[in-house]
């Protein structure tokens, strides 16, 4: 493992101010290659253990033993300055580890729901999730190939989507395409808060 | 962990078969740290080169230490250290009880919320990627 050190002593400067976006979508919809893609170190995995008392939702009257589950969560890291770093978290592929999922989403800025046309009903529990919480949220539709394109239209009709969320069409291997859905959720990020700072003074 | 130490016992396992110590041990059995909360995007930086034998620190402490000689959030010293994030918030506890390290909780609003300029930074910081 590399202990690497810094020119800069330790507790000089002040933390740089710590982010997060998350990345949610189904199984295997390429949640953690839209990670690789613009994170600055190989995507990095980081597990929750939990045990039943964190489970919750397992009957587990009667199992004498203590049962463990592993939570695995991909993300990347990008540096955006000396005191800005921003952080990309995969969500939790199963719908049972909401809990996670509230502890991922306290404090995020906004979340990309990345969909895949074929199998487009895998992204409903996520899109649920951050409609339920007023995250602010865009679609991103990774264009597989061989996959049948569709109209932004049509997918957003699919979803039942209200119709300011954007939908975005990405390819989620090429850097500057995940950058170019980033930037459009911050933007609507901030036109939400600004609409609901409107809202709150009417 | 695995069957297969039950029936192969002088085998030696590789890192598929998991961890050979239980991240319980790692904490000596406490489930939350004595402070902070530590989310997973709490940066750490640790406030000395380096720490000696003090008494009651592990092995995984040390290693908190010296990965912390740079920037690191919770979530990278979990995966850096292969321990869970609930290990991980365990021992951060206790190296912040001995100030070893220094934590900045993400910046928020009451509402648990970054403020508008950091929204504008984010967007500029992206497009100058």
């Amino acid at each position: 493992m590399d202990y690497g050190r810094s020119e800069r002593p330790a507790g000089a400067a002040p933390l740089p101010t710590a982010i997060k976006i998350l990345i949610a979508g189904g199984f295997g919809v390429g949640k953690t290659t839209l990670v690789g893609a613009v994170s600055e170190t190989r995507p990095l995995r980081t597990e929750e253990v939990l045990t039943e008392t964190g489970v919750g939702i397992d009957d587990l009257s009667g199992v004498e033993e203590k049962t463990t589950t592993t939570v695995a969560m991909d993300f990347g890291r990008i540096t955006l300055s000396d005191d800005l770093v921003l952080y990309l978290f995969g969500t939790p592929g199963q719908d049972r580890f909401w809990f996670v999922w509230d502890e991922l989403a306290l404090g995020a800025i906004g979340a990309v729901v990345l969909a895949d046309t074929r199998r487009l009903a895998d992204c409903f529990p996520s899109i649920d999730y951050f409609e339920g919480r007023g995250t602010p949220f865009v679609v991103a539709v990774n264009c597989f190939e061989g996959a049948k394109q569709y109209r932004l239209d049509e997918v957003q009709g699919a979803l039942d989507l209200d119709p300011d969320v954007p939908v975005v069409l990405c390819d989620a291997r090429e850097r500057e395409s995940v950058k170019e859905v980033l930037i459009t959720l911050l933007e609507y990020a901030m036109k939400l808060r600004e609409e609901r700072r409107r809202a709150a003074a009417d | 962990m695995t069957g297969q130490g039950e029936l192969a016992e002088h085998e030696w396992v590789d890192d598929h078969a998991g961890p050979v110590v239980r991240p319980y041990a790692v904490t000596g059995g406490r489930a939350r740290p004595v402070t902070g909360t530590f989310d997973l995007i709490s940066l750490v930086t640790a406030t000395r080169a380096e720490v000696g034998s003090e008494s009651g620190l592990g092995p995984e402490h040390v290693a908190i230490v010296g990965l912390c000689q740079r920037i690191q959030s919770v979530a990278e010293i979990a995966a850096h250290l292969d321990l869970p994030v609930g290990t991980v918030r365990v021992l951060l506890g206790d190296l912040a009880a001995r100030s070893l390290v220094q934590v900045r909780e993400p910046r928020a609003t009451p509402a648990g919320l970054p403020d508008d300029s950091v929204f504008e930074a984010v967007i500029n910081g992206l497009r100058a990627l």
